[in-house]
């Protein structure tokens, strides 16, 4: 056959072309792009989710307490699974943020960061549950050399105790530093939403112990749990969405101050 | 036991607002780690600048820096192991190897790279260790006849080859050296959340300071040596690690400093606090000692024509110095900005012993393992003598 590079060229790019036209045809048939525009994508999702509404919260501190006395932190040590914050905006235009020991005192005096203030100097106060956010993507799970955390089948990221070394790759990795060494067990330790209780119907302690209802626990794929209604019908956000570990504990009233 | 103790809490000083479980995490052994790791990769590639290159006059320092390197590999993870919170688990790592993560893979290139340095010094001085097999006795005679592994033949084809793989290895090497160390980097530029090492300059940076250090401590080493042994320092030799020096240090200076224009150009949301750490916490650190002393300064001292063992002594210290200080500002830099981007950890090293974790986390653990690798060097000198072979010339006795 007289094949002359033309003649190649062009019945290369054509056979290509006709591949190419019927392969496409194919992503019709895929049953999950059919279903993509049909069912919410949150009702399939078998997965552990977090409400914090942050409207409602007072600083009372019993979220941590109970935390730590639940999951055995030693109560007087300077980290904790749970903590909140204090952020205060002044009339000067200072932001004033801090969570003494976590908060597991409860906020009693209005003092931000040491300053005395008075309440007409505040322009707006309010207070920010924290706690891990259990990632779609950690990235906490990613680093870990050893695989001693992992995420398990319904979103929760938990630690091996038995196998964690120790490096503290987990802990940089956090964005939210929800993440420390446990003081007597010497490796990383941080919230589990509680899963010893979660996965026997019972609610987080911190959940439990919250008389002002700003936390919320609930799978994603159960249309009647609270979280489902509220993160399928009100406008929540999550901290810090620009890391890409898709958060998983939604928060009402955030504001642009928070850390 | 005191249970409301934290590990952390010993050597971190907050101001404003950081995380309530934030503390300063990576401490002073992964300063010391990337900074030995640094000096075997440069050790080696100078060693190969002879074997593969043909750089002739590097010849004195051939086997020395290979040794050395040998010496400085073998230390090389003992930071990581005072580091550790778990140390007995470190096999862990081997057993259940997750490669999503950059350490992971740290026993792969650890354990290659070894395997390199290793046979290639076996076949540089098949020769010797067959010859002392014969030679020597008691002990040594036990200690290198083991070493042959049986291979006694030292004819002149058969060192040829021996000469040839060296070569190889060497050349091998290189890229393994490369990968040690700029993986070394991959680890810190691969965390996402801390704005000074988010760079994907990372390796490049770490891999071109690696380099320096390591020639450097081979051009201070080799001169500390000579003088020790009253051997007349071979000037040509320390002439050609100066200009080795000099190239790499042009290098390792634009790319530091291409890292900082971008931080500051692009001003992401962090450069606010960022810049804070940089220009004051660590403005004196970073400015003065590492690029100031640790290359400016070195760098002159490189260029002015007619360079003797004085100004390489003092060029080289300058620039080991500087690199240890641009670890220092690296990783305790990067933490020292909170997460929150709204305060400051400062880091004091524990000086004193006064409890296992203020030894451990310590000075003196700092101490013993940057002495480390010279007592194991002096050691492996024993065995495989590094200015062995070569016409050395004694120091004529001083006329009286």
């Amino acid at each position: 056959m007289d094949l002359t590079r033309r003649k190649l060229l062009k019945m290369g790019m054509l056979s290509v072309c006709g591949t190419m036209i019927p392969l496409g045809a194919l992503e019709i048939f895929k049953p999950e792009a059919l279903a993509s525009s049909l069912v919410h994508p949150y009702s399939q999702k078998k997965r552990w989710a977090f409400v914090v509404d942050t409207t409602k919260c007072v600083g009372c501190g019993m979220c941590v307490k109970t935390c730590k006395l639940e999951n055995e932190i030693p109560f007087d040590a300077e980290v904790q699974r749970t903590w909140i914050e204090r952020y205060v905006l002044t009339k000067k235009g200072d932001v004033l943020i801090d969570s003494p020991h976590g908060d597991r005192y409860g906020f009693t005096k209005n003092d931000p960061e040491g300053h005395d203030l008075k309440d007409e100097d505040t322009l707006k106060g309010f207070f920010v549950p924290k706690l891990c956010n259990h990632c779609e993507k950690p990235s906490c799970v990613q680093v870990c050399p050893v695989g001693a955390t992992y995420k398990t089948d319904d979103g929760v990221v938990l630690v091996d105790r038995k196998w964690c070394i120790g490096c503290g790759y987990c802990i940089t990795n956090c964005p939210y530093f929800a993440r420390f060494f446990h003081p007597v067990f010497n490796t990383a330790e941080k919230c589990t939403f509680c899963y010893h209780r979660i996965s026997k119907g019972l609610k987080s302690a911190c959940v439990d112990a919250c008389a002002f209802g700003v936390r919320k626990i609930g799978m994603l794929n159960d249309p009647d749990s609270e979280v489902f209604k509220i993160i399928t019908t009100q406008r929540t956000a999550v901290l810090k969405p620009e890391f890409g570990n898709e958060p998983h504990v939604f928060y009402l009233g955030l504001d642009h101050i928070v850390r | 036991m005191d249970l409301g103790h934290v590990h952390g809490e010993l050597w971190t000083v907050k101001t404003l607002f950081t995380y309530p479980n934030e503390y300063i995490y990576w401490t002073i052994h992964i300063v010391i780690y990337p900074f030995i790791t640094g000096l075997v990769a440069g050790a080696f590639v100078l060693s190969s600048l002879y074997h593969v290159f043909g750089k002739d006059e590097l010849r004195p320092v051939a086997k020395f820096s290979l040794v050395f390197s040998l010496a400085l590999l073998f230390i090389a993870p003992t930071p990581l192991l005072f580091h550790l919170l778990q140390p007995q688990r470190a096999i862990n790592t081997m057993l259940t190897p997750h490669f999503y993560s950059a350490i992971a893979a740290f026993n792969l290139v650890y354990l290659g790279y070894m395997a390199i340095v290793i046979s290639e010094i076996w076949f540089a001085y098949r020769e010797y260790i067959v010859q002392q097999s014969q030679s020597r006795t008691g002990v040594f005679k036990l200690i290198y006849s083991a070493l042959t592994l049986g291979s006694t033949d030292i004819s002149e084809a058969t060192l040829k080859t021996d000469h040839k793989i060296v070569k190889i290895l060497a050349a091998i090497g290189i890229p393994a050296a490369c990968m040690l160390h700029g993986y070394v980097g991959f680890i810190f530029g691969s965390v996402k959340t801390v704005p000074l090492w988010k760079t994907p300059l990372m390796p490049f940076i770490f891999l071109i300071s690696a380099v320096i250090s390591g020639v450097s401590i081979c051009i201070v080493t080799y001169i500390i040596g000579m003088k020790l042994s009253k051997i007349i320092v071979d000037n040509e030799t320390v002439q050609s690690m100066c200009k080795a020096l000099k190239w790499f240090l042009v290098v390792a200076f634009v790319l530091e400093a291409i890292d900082l224009v971008f931080h500051a150009y692009l001003a992401e949301e962090s450069w606010d606090i960022l810049s804070d750490v940089l220009f004051e916490r660590f403005g004196f650190r970073m400015f003065v000692v590492q690029w100031g002393f640790g290359m400016i300064l070195p760098l002159i001292l490189l260029t002015i024509p007619g360079i003797k063992t004085l100004r390489a002594f003092i060029a080289g210290a300058l620039v080991l110095m500087g690199v240890f200080m641009m670890r220092w500002d690296v990783v305790i830099g990067g933490q020292s900005m909170s997460r929150s981007l709204a305060g400051f950890l400062d880091y004091h090293m524990p000086i004193l012993p006064t409890s296992f974790e203020a030894f451990k986390e310590g000075l003196s653990a700092v101490i013993i393992l940057l002495s480390a690798p010279f007592v194991l060097l002096y050691l492996l000198n024993l065995l495989f003598p590094v200015f062995q072979g070569q016409r050395l010339v004694k120091r004529e006795p001083e006329k009286s």
